[in-house]
């Protein structure tokens, strides 16, 4: 044999299907997760859309989360996922002239929700505006911070999301990771959300929040009551949003959600709308009440209003 | 004749019994997320009056005083209590505080309740802010939505002798956008 046929047989030929089949191998194999990751990342690869999953499959994503995050903050996490309550429709209430703008709510809202530190996410912004101009968004100021408040000449007015009835944020999104319950509160499913913020443009109200970087919540401030569709820790890459804190209003004997509590001058009021005896019938039907960006036609359920 | 007396009362309790079963099947129907109806004379679940430490029961030290209804500075004792943005020129102690027995507040109309009770006495004046105040929409309301609800008394958040609401710090504001990395 002369050298020329040895080098012939043994030369790696490479030929159109064999470099087709390699890249195809390749690729896919950079797709699995590697070697230490466990299944629970599977599951978690393949889980439908949280509205169309069986009850059956929601407890395993319950347990593997619930597992996932415990071992994540060191403490017992629960995950809850309570549907909304028969003949429930959430209304809010604001008194524009009680608020003094102290920004209780916000961190109130923050440590309830597990919302990240760091970089900072806040559900609540508290704009401050001037008492000649009247509710004008355009001179609205979020960043005020003097000595003490109220000041001379101003009053606040804290924006969240408006819960709209007819909510164009859920109309943008492209998978439907967002939807509006039957007791009227917009959800976002983390699982599903593909992070393309449609939604956050189409919100008038400003009150969805991108985590552009993995969540920083430390494992000491962390809330371990959480609901799924709600304040349970999110991933990085997706939208979030008040809930009217679900984990604690969604239940029989349901509690105010935070930012309510922790009002300072019980300027926040909620209730159920269609009961004709709670405080936010009672503040719709007597006192003077506007909803923000009336004329857009999204029918917030959140009513601010004048106590005088 | 007494026969038909008898089965006209017979009826009657017949119809009275349908009747009251029927609203009281009606009652008992309520779903359980509207709010439970509430009597005029149910009182409000308050935590106990903000005291100063020490101080109540004021007969601890006043019992064995004569009392002096003359209208005065007071130089010796309470020296801290100054009327403020609430009609002094118009009032003083013994408007409020009961002459004879100081545990008590007095209403207008000459009667006495506890300290427990002092939205009444607030109330007989600010009455708009008191009807507010019953429905859970003036002050500070805790508790659950759907259920039991805590009140605070007017006095936990306004001093009743300086009632106007005192400025507060305000928690540091949000990050701007440009600053967070």
């Amino acid at each position: 044999m002369s050298d020329r046929e040895t080098r012939g047989k043994h030369i790696f030929r490479l030929s159109r299907r064999k470099a087709l089949k390699g890249l195809a191998a390749g690729v896919g194999a950079l797709a699995i997760p590697g070697k230490d990751a466990s299944a629970a990342i599977w599951e978690s690869f393949f889980q439908k859309n949280f509205r169309e999953l069986r009850p059956a499959e929601i407890q395993d994503v319950v347990a593997r989360l619930e597992k996932e995050y415990s071992t994540r903050y060191g403490k017992p996490v629960r995950v809850k996922t309570s549907p909304a309550l028969e003949g429930v429709l959430y209304g809010y209430g604001l008194d524009l002239s009680r608020c003094i703008g102290c920004r209780r709510c916000v961190y109130g809202c923050v440590t309830e929700n597990n919302q990240s530190r760091d970089p900072q996410i806040q559900w609540i912004r508290v704009l401050r505006l001037d008492k000649e101009r009247g509710v004008d968004l355009e001179h609205a100021e979020q960043y005020y911070n003097p000595a003490n408040v109220p000041e001379e000449g101003h009053f606040y007015m804290p924006v969240q999301c408006q819960q709209c009835e007819n909510a164009p944020c859920t109309k943008v999104c492209p998978v439907q990771a967002t939807w509006k319950e039957n007791d009227g509160i917009v959800v976002v499913d983390y699982n599903w959300c593909i992070g393309c913020r449609y939604c956050m443009a189409a919100c008038p109200y400003g009150a969805r929040h991108f985590n552009w970087k993995k969540p920083g919540l430390p494992a000491g401030d962390m809330n371990p009551d959480t609901h799924y569709l709600g304040n349970r820790p999110r991933p990085v890459g997706v939208v979030e949003k008040c809930i009217f804190c679900m984990q604690r209003t969604r239940e029989l004997d349901g509690k105010y959600p935070a930012c309510v509590d922790v009002c300072p001058v019980g300027a926040r009021k909620f209730g159920n709308l269609l009961d004709p005896e709670s405080e936010i019938r009672y503040v719709i039907e007597n006192k003077r009440v506007f909803i923000l960006k009336e004329e857009i036609n999204t029918q917030p359920k959140f009513y601010y209003f004048y106590s005088f | 004749m007494k026969n038909r007396r008898i089965y006209f009362l017979v009826a009657f309790a017949l119809v009275a019994v349908v009747i009251f079963v029927a609203v009281a099947g009606h009652a008992a129907r309520r779903e359980f997320w509207l709010t439970p109806p509430k009597g005029e004379s149910e009182d409000y679940m308050v935590p106990p009056p903000p005291f100063t430490e020490g101080i109540f029961p004021c007969s601890e030290c006043h019992s064995g005083m004569t009392p002096n209804p003359k209208r005065r500075e007071l130089k010796e004792e309470h020296t801290n209590i100054l009327l403020k943005n609430h009609a002094e020129k118009e009032r003083w102690c013994l408007d409020c505080h009961d002459e004879k027995n100081r545990d008590k507040l007095r209403l207008a109309s000459g009667q006495l309740i506890d300290f427990t009770e002092s939205y009444r006495l607030c109330g007989q004046c600010h009455g708009d802010k008191y009807r507010d105040w019953k429905v859970g929409i003036h002050g500070k309301r805790t508790g659950q939505w759907n259920g039991r609800k805590e009140y605070l008394l007017c006095a936990h958040c306004h001093n009743p002798h300086n009632p106007r609401f005192k400025e507060i710090q305000p928690m540091p504001p949000p990050a701007r956008p440009g600053t967070i990395r």
